[in-house]
């Protein structure tokens, strides 16, 4: 599997470059992951879902509907769009360090 | 934006997709290597879900590496496995042996149409498998070989099994043109099996069955979580309703354990077909309930191995006997009804501690299920509308045009193809056909069936949805159709992008959730909000979420 970098740290992702492990996510993670993610910098609004997503994986282990997301948020989901070009489940929650969804989804 | 990936739509260009040459290539098959362009394979499975799940060779690494790293004796193993499966499953043997290469399989294939790679003519994807079982099973493949189209089993043979088997959404389209009836999709369930004998599969069908196993259900929700999930739903249908439904879960006693795909728990529009159920279930008052256990209608098994099929199906049967219900009901899902119509029985059967599902509502008894006890939703929905139990206003629906997708498997392994006609067709106004050579049991695949359906996949997804987004167009054109229904849960999740890519403006929808829309509630408030909680009927100017 490819390393992800942030400093001289190197972290585990998959092949769309989702974190592997889940609980080493840290906030620098989430700055580096954004600027690949067409993010140069994480402002409230961002933090406003990914620390959302964050907080609800932690209690669920999974990620959430997106309409969650966005009735949680208060957001709708072309502003979702808007703050994070690679969508909700590319680009958020891969920010936010979650394992990709799989199954018929 | 940067530049789209291969894994994205928007990097296909529909006029180079739509340049398909069928012209085969001018070296003979056998001497034509297998190349792993972007977006035509599946990333494989990680080490972890092949370790928890107690699967052969857990290891790391890609189809695009020289070394796939297999065990020493892997054609020691491949060889064992035929032989197993062989003496095991007769229709396996017989498929073997019977073809006589006609043809008439060959142009039937979706993913021939909008690839032209004849090695996904259904023949000749079985040949891959076929040559080898010739030159080892066969006398006259020891003695003549290549001359009777028998072969080596080489490690490029392995690789191209990887690559064609995973080319295939088990969708069985061809078997129905098949003059000897070979089930194309179980020769492929074999190379899978046998391929995973080596360790070599893919983390789109294995990451669902290891959260399955675990979790129950594909997408490792637990029982805290699909609580949640169900209580945010019963929120939304509260507000467009206004009426505060129940949600029992885990109850034992209940008369019918209700089972649905967990994509309808994660993933629009399945969310809303989700909302569906639960109105409708109590609507009519039915004493039923969820399981946190038996979280999953899905069965990733049977794009795995028999033996998984049989380890996760029983889970289902293993909790309604916990629960102490009389019968199971089914969702709108695809392959589930393959496994239960098909395989259940034998695997993990007889059910005879569950009684002969009997709708409590219209007292009719589904014969059809004597076996299985389980009941597909779409048949207990079309009982109740004949039988008058739902107050439906099909014109709530207006405005939908409406075409139906047949999902492969309930179609093709069930055949259950008048219920959802007659359940659309009571529920909207506006329902049009596609060409009848794309419907009903000729159906054609979304695509993105028997664990396909992943983004690194695209140009498969996009090629193999080409004939059914095709005939979704026609419709479209013709009668101006803009929802295409479909009952499965793969189906909800890859259609959309099939009909953005070849119809453009055409949206998925399950049946339950229109049939909700179109059903009139006891006690329902002045109804402004569909279950999408979009403003169809009201006044726009009146609505506060403007």
């Amino acid at each position: 599997m490819p390393d992800f970098m942030v400093g001289d740290k190197a972290y585990e992702v998959d092949e769309d470059g989702f974190l592997q492990q889940p609980d080493l996510w840290n906030k620098e993670v989430a700055e580096a992951m954004a600027k690949t993610e067409g993010v140069e910098e994480l402002t409230e609004d961002h933090w406003k879902v990914v620390n959302f997503l964050r907080d609800y994986y932690v209690e669920y282990q999974v990620a959430p509907m997106i309409r969650k997301l966005c009735k949680s948020t208060g957001f709708k989901l072309n502003k979702i769009y808007e703050l994070f070009p690679s969508g909700p489940a590319k680009g958020a929650c891969k920010i936010a360090g979650l394992p990709k969804p799989t199954g018929c989804v | 934006m940067a530049e789209p990936s291969f894994d994205s739509m928007d990097y296909y260009k529909k006029d180079e997709l739509l340049e398909v040459d069928h012209k085969p290539p001018r070296t003979s098959w056998m001497k034509t290597p297998v190349e792993f362009r972007p977006g035509t394979w599946i990333y494989p499975t990680k080490a972890k879900h092949l370790e928890y799940l107690g699967m052969p060779n857990p290891r790391d690494w890609s189809p695009t590496d020289e070394d796939w790293k297999l065990p020493d004796n892997w054609q020691e193993i491949i060889f064992n496995g035929m032989r197993e499966r062989l003496d095991k499953y007769r229709s396996f043997k017989v498929f073997m042996d019977i073809c006589v290469r006609c043809g008439a399989c060959a142009d039937k294939c979706h993913f021939f149409i909008g690839g032209g790679d004849p090695k996904n003519m259904p023949v000749l994807r079985a040949e891959l498998i076929r040559s080898v079982y010739r030159k080892d099973f066969t006398t006259a493949g020891k003695l003549l070989g290549r001359m009777v189209g028998a072969r080596k089993l080489t490690y490029d043979v392995i690789k191209e099994w990887f690559y064609y088997f995973y080319q295939c959404t088990e969708c069985r389209r061809c078997s129905v043109f098949c003059p000897y009836g070979i089930d194309t999709a179980e020769i492929t369930m074999m190379g899978r099996e046998l391929l995973h004998e080596l360790g070599l599969g893919v983390n789109w069908a294995m990451e669902p069955v290891a959260n399955c196993f675990r979790t129950g259900n594909h997408l490792g929700i637990r029982p805290h979580g699909l609580k949640d999930t169900l209580e945010f739903f019963a929120e939304d249908i509260e507000e467009a309703t206004g009426i505060s439904i129940d949600i029992p879960m885990n109850k034992k006693g209940a008369e019918v354990l209700f089972i649905t795909p967990s994509g309808d728990f994660l993933a629009d529009p399945g969310t809303y077909t989700c909302m569906g159920y639960m109105a409708l279930f109590h609507e009519i008052g039915l004493d039923y309930t969820w399981s946190t256990y038996a979280s999953e209608g899905g069965n990733f098994g049977l794009f795995t191995s028999h033996e998984m099929i049989k380890r996760l199906n029983a889970k289902m049967y293993a909790e309604a006997k916990r629960l102490g219900v009389k019968w199971i009901l089914g969702g709108e899902c695809g392959h589930m009804w393959r496994v239960v119509n098909q395989y259940m029985d034998t695997m993990n059967g007889p059910a005879d501690f569950l009684e002969v599902p009997k709708s409590p509502i219209t007292g009719t008894v589904f014969e059809n299920a004597k076996s299985t006890k389980m009941v597909h939703i779409m048949e207990f929905i079309a009982d109740l509308i004949k039988h008058g139990k739902l107050k439906l206003d099909a014109s709530r629906n207006d405005h939908l045009k409406v075409t139906f997708h047949d999902s492969c498997n309930p179609a093709r392994s069930m055949g259950i193809l008048e219920e959802p006609r007659y359940v659309l067709k009571h529920v909207c106004n506006n329902f049009y056909e596609m060409p009848e050579n794309t419907i009903r049991e000729q159906t054609f695949c979304c695509g993105g069936g028997a664990g396909l359906g992943t983004d690194e996949n695209m140009e498969m997804r996009l090629r193999g949805g080409l004939p059914r987004g095709s005939a979704v167009k026609h419709v479209q054109d013709k009668y101006g159709v803009n929802t295409l229904a479909t009952m499965c849960a793969i189906d909800r999740a890859t259609l959309q992008t099939v009909c953005d890519y070849w119809a453009p403006g055409v949206g998925v929808s399950g049946i339950t959730e229109m049939v909700a829309n179109a059903m009139i509630m006891k006690g329902e408030k002045k109804r402004k909000l569909n279950f999408r909680l979009e403003p169809v009927w009201g006044d726009p100017d009146e609505d506060e979420e403007g």
